[in-house]
């Protein structure tokens, strides 16, 4: 029986007891695993952007050294192997609904963008399958290419069944009312900003490695997912058409996803196939090049909109219409992003009586656009945070108060938004105070003055942003069109001496799931934490789960973890009642400890734990033995964290050059399990959100080459690119889950751009700049200095 | 990767035959440019010689020079006494050079050879009227480098060593591209007895050059003012994704201005 020695519950701020293998290179990915006789793939991808397959000659690289298989579109049509599917689909503003050309997983008849793979080569070693794969004669008919997405309809059309290129016309919110508000506003701002595109840039490279077992008829994949059974289910179901117990997914450690690890890609789904048609265990990895050439890119939106304001200011209605680029197919969640996670945020913190958003979903011949840290409510965000600065600016009012008068009112809550959503609690006005004293708002135009001394254009900027997170109530999104539950599952083990095995539905790539869920469990059952063990990512050990994105493994895995657990208490209180010869409703379970009410009589967790594995003395007629619990919990309702970030810049105006000279956070994510661990997930948010404000472009030429296609001009956020954040918290707990909790994985990502931006351009709002687009490049920032100025001397 | 030779010899004459003995062979340096292009499949030399062992890399005080084995290490001309010494700005354009483990494998001579348009060494070379000494003969700087990853070298030439003159007043200041780190544009600027050389990396088509208007400038006066008045033209100068020719010519006189100090 182990000691209790000490406990390290929620709330405290414990090591990551993960990061020992990591920092010491020891992790596991899937790279690292090699299978005896195990082969190498390596995929021919088109080197244009549109173009009819006139022909593909594989002979020669069927003869090449080491070559032991060359397949093309034609062989995985001949098997009948579907490709993958989207997840979640919208109606269309005239009623059709969204339009879903197949995505082959090698090319058939066409390339739709550089990278679309047209041919495999499966050889005994990577180098020989490269060399064979130029041996690959492919005769192309290119096409006018369609790069530029907000005319995309005008463009050649790319799938038969998507006219126009437009995959979705979509709207939410009503029309009529939100035109009339704008009609007979007092003022009405306007603005148009674009969301840049942004290449995810997990720091391990996907990678797949399958095995086929030919005696009983079962794959192995294992593969670089933030979702295996997700995974496992379109694999099975809807490309092989093989039973889910067929095929085993596992995802063992993974180096980060932000999204990019969601879906299902067609090289995993080659490597399945190809090792059975081989017989031997197929192994792919990308290269950072085909990682930044095919994982699915985030953003890309342009925003038109509208906001309507009364005499005294007060918001009337707002207006969004939005065009965003899709790429060359639909995606997994691709249709959810811009639509589900984007237009039902657009009310904010702010209490607004009429919203109308349209949001066009185009498809163009470049990667594929999805969900990346934030997905959605970025955008969201981004066009709101900035349009309610402007607004401040035009109307004179300083944009903390603009934002303090037009906050839902803590008592409003719940509070029902005009766009579906309804908020279960929240309270807007401490974190802006907060974030406003951590950054010494007050004396904000000293610094200015002083900077302005040195030749610095000092600027402040914020933005107070809500999100959604813990996907989701199932019901909810089966009506907006999703064709997954969102429920999250967590099977808890004890074994015979009292320690835990917990069994997670959710996926960690980075987040820290093995100290976080630990910390609650061991705080549950008042036992330490080391004796508890999380084990995740592999299909044919952890129940049917929905994996890890949206901030929902908290909300929804944690909440998951804990129904599981209180089903062990409550089984564990017969037993005690049992043991004890005590009626069940007189046993208190506490500190680890069943004591019957009012006496000394108590027995120990793990007492507890042997009765029911070893159950001599056991009621067995009214009572299994064992002790392991398994709980799904749909949530009812999302979950919606908030909080005010502020930014601080100084600009040089001779070099363009923007620094980020300090940084407030205050976030309300209800309760914490661990301080440090959410501090970390803030930290890395905010880099990303810097990194999309400041550096980070994927630009494609107009004849759909990826002209950042690596490190060389693809800028990602170093550490001195970043202030020391302050970071601080408010808390009003979910009042929807036992834990109280809500999500802290996107909201760094999802506040900074607009605090970033909205505090350049005031940097540089004595100039007369009143806009500037992500990413605030020197060169654009020093243009826009230079265009000022001539403007003035005219 | 193409698969081919590699072989280490262990002095430049055996090098010099190694490299005769191949079709198209390479020196392998640092490898932190030509390494990368392999395995991009952008290249296919018939063999690599290595020219680590082969004695290249000791830093000598000549007099009026600093003489530089071809194979010192960024890291090495970082930590030099004597560089620090005689000419700390080639101490401190060593140190910015890429992160600690390029500076740590990256070569003076595979920099100078390879003549990257963004690469730091060459506007050294040009503003310290650096002499190229290689197994046949002595270049000065001025003939040194002919353009866009070009240089006067001969196939299978092979530099040995750099010499450095002393000047009375020396400064690097690079303005790195964002994302690559390389110099978007750098100036090296430094002062001799004889007027003042002004260098320029990173930003001219015609990869590094010399900015006669502001050397003459700064010849009759060393004072950032002295830059002022001048007009710095955009044309030759290169336009990318970071940076149009106007903002290459900005960034050109503001660093140079932060250069004299
Ligand atoms: C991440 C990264 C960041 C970098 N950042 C910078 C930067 O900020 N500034 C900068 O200036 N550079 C930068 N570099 C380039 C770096 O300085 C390289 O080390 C340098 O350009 C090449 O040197 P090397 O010794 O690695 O040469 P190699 O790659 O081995 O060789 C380069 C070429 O020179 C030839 N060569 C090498 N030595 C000789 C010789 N003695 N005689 C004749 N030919 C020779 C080779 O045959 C080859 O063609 C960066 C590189 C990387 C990878």
């Amino acid at each position: 029986m182990n000691e209790v020695t000490k406990i390290d519950g929620i709330g405290s701020s414990v090591r990551r007891t993960e990061d020992k293998k990591f920092l010491t290179g020891k992790g596991r990915y899937t790279d690292d695993i090699n299978k005896p006789g195990q082969v190498q793939a390596y995929f021919l991808r088109s080197d244009v952007a549109h173009a009819e397959i006139k022909s593909i000659d594989t002979k020669a690289a069927q003869s090449a050294p080491g070559v032991v298989g060359v397949f093309t579109g034609s062989d995985i049509a001949a098997d009948k192997i579907g490709g993958p599917i989207c997840g979640w689909v919208v109606p269309c503003r005239d009623g059709s609904s969204t339009k879903e050309p197949p995505h082959p997983l090698l090319a058939q008849g066409k390339v739709r963008f550089v990278g679309d793979a047209v041919a495999v080569v499966v050889a005994e070693t990577m180098e020989q399958a490269k060399s064979a794969a130029e041996l690959i004669d492919v005769d192309y008919n290119e096409l006018t290419p369609v790069v530029d997405f907000v005319n995309a309809d005008k463009g050649a059309q790319i799938h038969e069944e998507v006219p126009n290129n437009c995959y979705f016309d979509w709207e939410l919110g009503d029309e009529s009312a939100t035109n009339k508000a704008i009609e007979s506003a007092a003022k009405v701002v306007k603005l148009s900003v674009r969301n840049n595109r942004l290449v995810p840039n997990a720091m391990e490279p996907r990678s797949a490695l399958a095995e086929y077992d030919s005696l009983d008829e079962s794959y192995t994949l294992h593969t670089t997912s933030q979702n295996p059974h997700l995974t496992r289910l379109v694999l099975a179901a809807f490309m092989f058409a093989i039973p889910e117990s067929k095929l085993r997914v596992i995802a063992p450690d993974v180096g980060g996803g932000f999204g990019s690890k969601i879906y299902v890609y067609i090289e995993e789904a080659v490597c399945v196939w190809a090792s059975k048609k081989i017989g031997r265990p197929v192994k792919w990895t990308a290269d950072r090049t085909q990682a930044f050439l095919t994982d699915c890119h985030g953003r890309d939106h342009v925003n038109d909109v509208q906001l309507a304001l009364d005499d005294n200011n007060k918001i009337i209605g707002l207006r969004v219409d939005t065009v965003c680029n899709l790429g060359a197919y639909l995606s997994a969640f691709s249709v959810v992003v811009p639509t589900i996670l984007h237009g039902t945020l657009l009310s904010g913190q702010y209490d607004i009586p009429a919203i109308y958003t349209n949001v066009k979903g185009m498809a163009t011949n470049t990667v594929n656009v999805d969900a990346y840290r934030g997905a959605g409510r970025p955008e969201a965000t981004y066009l709101l945070e900035r349009t309610m600065e402007t607004a401040a600016k035009e109307v004179g009012m300083d944009p903390a108060e603009f934002r303090r008068i037009n906050f839902i009112p803590k008592d409003a809550f719940p509070y029902q938004t005009q766009v579906a959503l309804q908020y279960d609690i929240g309270d807007y006005e401490p974190h802006l105070d907060k974030a406003m004293e951590m950054i010494d708002y007050s004396n904000f135009e000293k610094r200015r003055a002083e900077a302005a001394k040195r030749g610095m254009y000092r600027g402040i900027g914020m933005s107070s942003y809500i999100e959604a997170c813990g996907l989701a109530p199932s019901a909810v999104v089966g009506a907006l069109g999703g064709r997954v539950g969102q429920w999250e599952s967590a099977s808890v083990r004890v074994n015979p001496t009292g320690t835990i095995s917990v069994f997670t539905g959710s996926h960690s790539h980075g987040q820290g799931h093995a100290t976080t869920f630990a910390q609650i469990v061991a705080d549950k059952l008042g036992i330490p934490m080391e004796n508890v063990e999380v084990i995740h990512g592999d299909t044919d050990k952890t129940p049917f789960g929905m994996g890890s994105y949206g901030s929902r493994s908290l909300a929804s895995g944690g909440s998951a973890i804990s129904k599981a657990v209180d089903k062990i208490i409550n089984k564990s209180k017969k037993i005690a009642a049992h043991l004890l010869e005590a009626s069940e409703d007189d046993i208190d379970f506490k500190d680890g400890k069943f004591v019957v009410g009012g006496t000394d009589k108590e027995k120990a967790f793990g007492e507890i734990a042997l009765a029911a594995y070893v159950p001599h003395n056991y009621p067995l007629e009214t009572l299994e033995p064992g002790l392991e619990e398994n709980a799904f919990y749909d949530p009812t309702n999302f979950v919606f964290p908030s909080g005010t970030h502020i930014a601080e810049v100084e600009i040089d105006p001779a070099t363009g050059v923007v620094e980020v000279v300090d940084w407030a956070a205050c976030d309300d994510f209800g309760n914490l399990v661990n301080p440090m661990i959410v501090e970390g997930q803030v930290h890395g948010g905010i880099a990303q959100g810097i990194g999309q404000a400041l550096l980070e472009d994927a630009h494609y030429d107009e004849n759909g080459q990826l002209l950042t296609a690596s490190y060389m001009d693809y800028c990602m956020p170093r550490a001195d690119d970043l202030p020391s954040f302050k970071v601080g918290y408010t808390n009003t707990p979910c009042t929807h889950n036992d834990l109280g909790v809500k999500g802290c994985g996107e909201a760094g990502a999802i506040a900074s751009p607009p605090a970033l931006i909205n505090a350049v351009i005031d940097a540089l709002s004595p100039l007369g700049v009143t806009d500037m687009s992500m990413p605030a490049t020197p060169q654009k920032v020093w243009k826009a200095i230079q265009e000022s100025q001539s403007v003035a001397a005219e | 990767m193409y698969s081919t030779k590699y072989i280490k010899p262990n002095s430049t004459s055996e090098a010099l035959e190694a490299i005769k003995s191949m079709g198209e062979g390479k020196f392998l340096a640092g490898g932190m440019t030509l390494i990368p292009t392999l395995k991009q499949r952008l290249a296919s030399p018939d063999g690599l010689v290595d020219i680590s062992g082969c004695d290249l890399d000791s830093i000598s005080d000549e007099g009026d020079t600093i003489k530089i084995g071809a194979m010192t290490k960024h890291a090495s001309v970082a930590e030099s006494g004597l560089v620090n010494k005689a000419i700390p700005a080639l101490a401190k354009l060593a140190d910015g050079i890429g992160d600690r483990q390029v500076r740590n494998r990256g070569t003076l001579g595979g920099s100078v050879a390879n003549n990257d348009p963004s690469a730091c060494y060459p506007s050294a070379v040009l503003a310290l009227k650096a002499i190229v000494h290689t197994n046949t003969r002595s270049i000065q700087a001025d003939e040194f480098f002919t353009g866009m990853f070009e240089t006067a070298l001969e196939e299978n030439e092979i530099i040995e060593a750099i010499s450095f003159s002393k000047p009375t007043k020396a400064n690097y200041v690079k303005f790195p591209n964002p994302a690559s780190r390389y110099a978007m544009v750098g100036v090296f600027v430094a002062q001799f007895n004889d007027g003042v050389r002004v260098a320029v990396t990173g930003a001219g088509e015609g990869g590094v050059f010399r900015h006669a208007e502001m050397e003459a400038a700064l010849s009759s006066n060393y004072n950032a003012d002295a830059l002022s008045a001048l007009e710095i033209s955009s044309e030759g100068l290169i336009s990318d994704l970071h940076a149009s020719p106007e903002y290459r010519a900005n960034l050109i006189k503001e660093m140079t201005k932060r250069a004299v100090v």
